[in-house]
This record gives C-alpha cells, structure tokens and sequence, in this order.
C-alpha cells in the first residue's frame, strides 16, 4: 500500500463552498441588520455605520475561514480503507477498513437539499472513528454509498 | 442437569422456579421497607397516631402477592438449541435465548437470596450489554449447573472439562483491599471532611451543624461508593476457564461472571498516583458486547469490568501474559520538544505496537498502560492540533469499539506520525487476517499455580483442592473436607 497518494484525493462539490458562503452570508446579513436598526434606535446613524462596518469585517473573516475549512475536506478509497482529512485548526486524517464497516449513513438536512447536496458518514463500532464526507453532489453520494457497501460486505465476509 | 439438552418437542420439559423465589423477590425491596418504616415510625411517634404504618404491610402483601403469580406464570426449558423463558400473566412474554449466541452468564445472589440457598441467573446474548434473560431464582446447585451447561454448549465443549479445568489467575486479600479503598480519592475526601467538621465541632458548634447538614447527602453518597468498592470487591477471585477469565466477587451478593478472551478490546492497567508507592495497580478489561461473528449490523456495547481490582505488579503481569498470548510490544518514546505541549504527562508518555497490539503509556496523575489488540482496530486516526503543528508533532489513535478505549500514540513527529497510519493500517489488516489462536488453546506454557484451596469455579462447594496444574475432587465447605463424586459426562 502507498501512502496517502496526493493524485488520488477526491474532494467535496463546489456546491458546498457554495451553500457554506450563502450560510455566512445570511448570518452576516441577519446579524447586521439586528445589531444596525438596535445601534440606529440608540445611538444614532454614526454608531450603527461602524458596527456595519465591523460585522462585515467579521463576515469577511468567517468567509476566509470557512473557505480554509472546505478545502481542507478530502477523501481517498484505497483498496481496503477509506482515508477522510480534515480541520484547519485541529487537523483529522481517519483511516477506516471497509471491512470494518456497520453502516453507511447518507443525509441530506433542509440547506443541503436546497443545494442538491448530501453527507456520507460512514459507522464502526468505535464512537471515534469520524469518517464524515460533507457536500457530496447526489450522484457522487449514492456511488460512494453503493460502493462503501459493496467492498464493506466482500470485506466482512473474508474475515 | 442433562434432561434438558435432549430437547423435548412437545409441551415437556418446563421446569419452574425455586419456590423461594416469591420470598427472594420481596426481599429485593427490604432495605425500601425498613427504610420507609423507620420513616414513618419517627413520624408517628410525632404525630401520635399508629396509623402509618399500614400501607407498608400492604406494600409488602401486594409484592409478596405479585411474586407468587409471577412464580406461578414463569417456566423455562430447552427446545433444541434454544433456552426458552416464559412468563407474564396479562402480558405475555416468551424469550428464546439460542445457545450459539450467548455471551455471558452471570449468577448474582444477593442476601437473602444466599440465606435461602437460591441464586439468579443471568444470560446475556451477543449483540446487546443487557440482561436478555433472567430466571431468578434457582437452587444454588441448579443455577451453577445450568451455568456450566449452556456456557458448555456454546462453547461446544464438554460440560466436565468446563467446570473442571481453570487456572487460578488472582484474588484478592482483605488487606490489601482495605488499603486500597482507604488511598482512594473519595475515602480521602470523605475522612477529610468528618475529621474538619469534628475540628469545626470543637470551637463552633453551631456553624458545625449546619454545614454538617449541608453535606450530609454527599457524605452520605460518599459513603455509599466506598461501601460499594468494598462489597463489590470482596473476597474477589478471577480464574481461568477455557472460554474467558471467570471472576467471582462480592460480599452481600455475589457476582459470578465471565469474561471471554475474544471479546476483549482493550486491556488497561491504571497506576493510582497514592498507590504506586505501594506498587499496586489495577487492571481493566474492556469486553465488547457482539461477537466476532456477529460485527456487522448490530451497535457494539463496551462494558469496562475489573480484572483485577487491586494487585501487585507481579499479578498483574502474570495476567497479561495471559492475556495478551505473546511478548509485551516494545514502546518508544516521543520527542523531548513535546515537553512543551504535554509537561505534566511527558515522563510517562510512551507507546509501542508490533504484531498483535498496540501499546501506550498516558496519564497525568494516574499512568495507564493500554494494549490493544490489532486485530479489533475500527479505525486509525492521525490528528494534530493547533499546539502540536509548530511542535512538528501529531498524535496517532488506534481505535476499538467503545467511547472510551483506544491506544494513543501521543506526540510523535510527523513524519514518524505519518509512517505509524500506515504501519497501523497494514499491520491491523494483517491481524485481522490472521487470527492468533485464543491464550486457553495455548496452554501449558509453564504457567501452573501453586497447589492449594482455591475457590470452586463451579459454584457447588465453597472450595476446591488445585493440585499440578488441574482441579481434584476434593472440596470443602465451611472447614469440612471431603471428596466430591465427579460429575458424570452427558
């Protein structure tokens, strides 16, 4: 086995930097027009310009970071396990045996739907072996899952 | 205690209850009683009425009445390879507990019970960490038999080798229980503060009162895990039977159960930081609840058990020499710039892997050893955090099933991070492949105990004569020796 081969990383769809922008983006709107119509009431046109300006600075600041944190997500099947890396900060790299799969769990929540997007997260008996693959496009999760459970049973039966 | 296995096809063969079991039951709820009836007799004796003490004898009569139906409607019997438990009177409830699939069987007696001569038995099945079955209770002799039977047939050994072949792996002295329940935290807690509040007593004794009555339900919880420590542990003995490492403990109830050597997922010996003066360590087994068959498709539930609840270094590494079936994997440690990340836990952070398991050393106040074995690794983690990254160092997790157990290879350079993964991965795979044999199928490595009177590990007689490597027939019960005729092989 070679090691983790950099040509053989897949990584998520686009459409997760998409929808994870459009999060910060309706957060950042949300928050500045709360804490702008708050300032505006109390303290007047100027106070409530700057906190704008500083919630857009923040948002910009969180974009960055969300940014550095989807491309962080990558994943690779080997021929007898699955490697997911992730995290900017606390950088994860799991390797996980297809044989010692229970389950794979597809899901898709209300934002990723909007975005046709899905998450894979792959089960084993041990609470933490955390092989989550995020924003996969709908193809892309159903071949994986189909995939990940096919070479998880040919595994499992040789043992 | 053979009828059974010949499966009776038709409506034969149910066979019921001790008839103390009624009484037994009740007995679970006295301490309530005597509790709510001292309750109300200080109560009545204020209010000047006898009135209110009433309701507790028909507690009693409405659980002594429950018990007896429910010994009425319960019955069990073998139907082939299952065991079937039936019971309910409005509700119907039928188990059938298949023997392939059986995990443990445990035999509890609480006090009463033991006065009565009757003991409950508990079947645990693969695939789940609760009791499936319960026939509360048996005679002691029939529950003991009945243990060796279907522990027998699952293992598809001879029901006589079962109960008669076992090695006495440790027990434990009074004394050194005492001692190390007394340099525990909580009893160190808990002697501090009455010695302070008797202190208080003498110069303040009103301020003494009242924080005394603030305390009083944790020191009286703390009391309460003391006590447990050493009731539970009492009189502890674990012994080496074909199937897993048998353990027997317990002072008001005992407790038989049986850790099976293939579902253990880590082995952990903690080193107390008042204990090590002492040389004394204690050893943990982590024991999944599905089989190995049976991996896939069923949540894994981990159960931690003392192996051994206290013992020297010695005992301790007699035991994992039994456990582990080989050498212990040789540990290296991480480099000294990881001083700077982990300066309390450095000395002792070390870890090792070869072959068969994955070792390491881990711990602030309290060391623990870890040995994994290979062969249950779920996953291999590489993780590194903010603090690590300008360290050039990362830490490598073998995973096993559970929250809590795993091998941490803490604080490795990188790229010496990077090459464990791999290592980890190719050798897990290669475990997996591969399976050692069980340490019971390797016996006769030299590893005899010393001949003497050890607690019988089938339960019918108090104590059981070892001599050269294997158990005799002669027994003894409260001083009196005598010899057993030996059980006739079905």
């Amino acid at each position: 086995m070679t090691a983790a081969d950099e040509r053989h990383w897949l990584r998520p769809s686009p459409g997760l930097w998409r929808m994870r922008r459009a999060e910060v983006a309706t957060f950042t709107a949300v928050l500045a027009a709360v804490l702008g119509l708050i300032f505006l009431a109390t303290l007047g046109g100027l106070a409530a310009l700057l906190t704008l300006a500083v919630v857009f600075a923040l948002g910009a600041v969180l974009s960055w970071f969300v940014r550095r944190r989807y491309r962080a997500w990558r994943y690779q099947e080997r021929h007898e396990d699955l490697i997911v890396a992730r995290g900017v900060m606390v950088q994860r790299l799991s390797v996980v045996p297809y044989g010692r799969m229970q389950f794979v769990e597809v899901t898709a929540g209300p934002i990723e739907r909007l975005f046709q997007l899905s998450t894979v997260k792959l089960h084993t008996a041990a609470a933490a072996s955390d092989a989550r693959i995020p924003g996969l496009e709908r193809a892309e999760a159903a071949r994986l899952r189909d995939r990940l459970t096919e070479l998880g049973e040919s595994m499992a039966a040789g043992m | 205690m053979t009828e059974g296995l010949d499966a009776a096809p038709a409506d034969e063969g149910w066979r019921r209850l001790h008839p103390f079991s009624p009484i037994a039951r009740v007995g679970r709820l006295l301490p309530a009683l005597v509790f709510l009836f001292l309750v109300s007799t200080v109560h009545s004796k204020a209010e000047n009425s006898t009135a209110e003490t009433d309701y507790l004898i028909v507690i009693t009569l409405v659980s002594a009445v429950y018990g007896y139906v429910h010994w009425m409607v319960t019955r069990w019997r073998f139907e082939g390879d299952t065991l079937r438990i039936e019971t309910g009177l409005i509700r119907k409830d039928s188990r059938r507990l298949p023997l392939a699939r059986i995990q443990a069987v445990d035999i509890v007696r609480p006090l009463l019970a033991r006065m009565l001569g009757v003991s409950e038995l508990r079947v645990r099945l693969a695939g789940s960490g609760s009791t499936d079955g319960k026939l509360a209770y048996l005679a002691e002799a029939e529950a003991a038999e009945l243990r060796l039977v279907l522990l027998a047939r699952h293992h598809e050994t001879d029901v006589a080798v079962s109960s008669n072949t076992g090695l006495p792996m440790a027990s434990l002295t009074l004394g050194r229980l005492l001692g190390s329940v007394l340099l525990s935290l909580v009893t160190i807690v808990l002697i501090g503060t009455v010695a302070s509040l008797a202190v208080l007593d003498e110069f303040e004794p009103r301020t003494a009162t009242t924080v005394a009555g603030f305390l009083a339900v944790y020191l009286v919880s703390f009391a309460g895990v003391v006590w447990r420590r050493l009731s539970g542990q009492y009189g502890f003995i674990a012994v080496e039977g074909p199937e897993g490492v048998r353990i027997r403990r317990g002072l008001l109830q005992t407790i038989s159960e049986t850790i099976p050597y293939g579902r253990i997922q880590a082995v952990r010996q903690v080193e107390p930081l008042l204990w090590r003066p002492f040389g004394w360590c204690r050893l943990e087994v982590d024991v999944a609840g599905a089989t190995a068959r049976n991996q896939r498709g069923e949540g894994t539930s981990v159960v931690r058990k003392a192996l051994l609840p206290v013992g020297s270094q010695e005992d301790s590494w007699h035991l994992l020499a039994r456990l582990l079936g080989g050498p212990d994997p040789p540990r290296t440690r991480p480099p000294r710039r990881a001083m700077l990340k982990a300066p309390l836990s450095f000395h002792f952070l070390s870890a090792g892997q070869d072959g068969a398991h994955a070792v390491c050393v881990t711990g602030r106040i309290n060391r623990a050893t870890t040995w994994v074995p290979l062969e249950k690794s779920q996953s291999i983690r590489r993780v590194q955090g903010p603090l690590q990254r300008p360290l050039g160092l990362a830490t490598v997790h073998v995973d096993v099933a559970g929250k809590r157990a795993r091998a941490e290879f803490r604080d490795r350079e990188v790229a010496e991070a990077d090459r464990l993964v791999e290592e980890l991965s190719e050798l897990s795979r290669q475990a997996r492949m591969h399976r050692r044999p069980a340490p019971a199928e390797s016996t006769g490595n030299g590893l005899v105990a010393p001949s003497g009177w050890y607690p019988d590990p089938s339960g019918r007689h108090e104590r059981r004569y070892w001599h050269d490597g294997r158990w005799t027939e002669h027994v003894g019960n409260g001083g009196r020796r005598s010899a057993e005729a030996t059980t006739p092989a079905p």
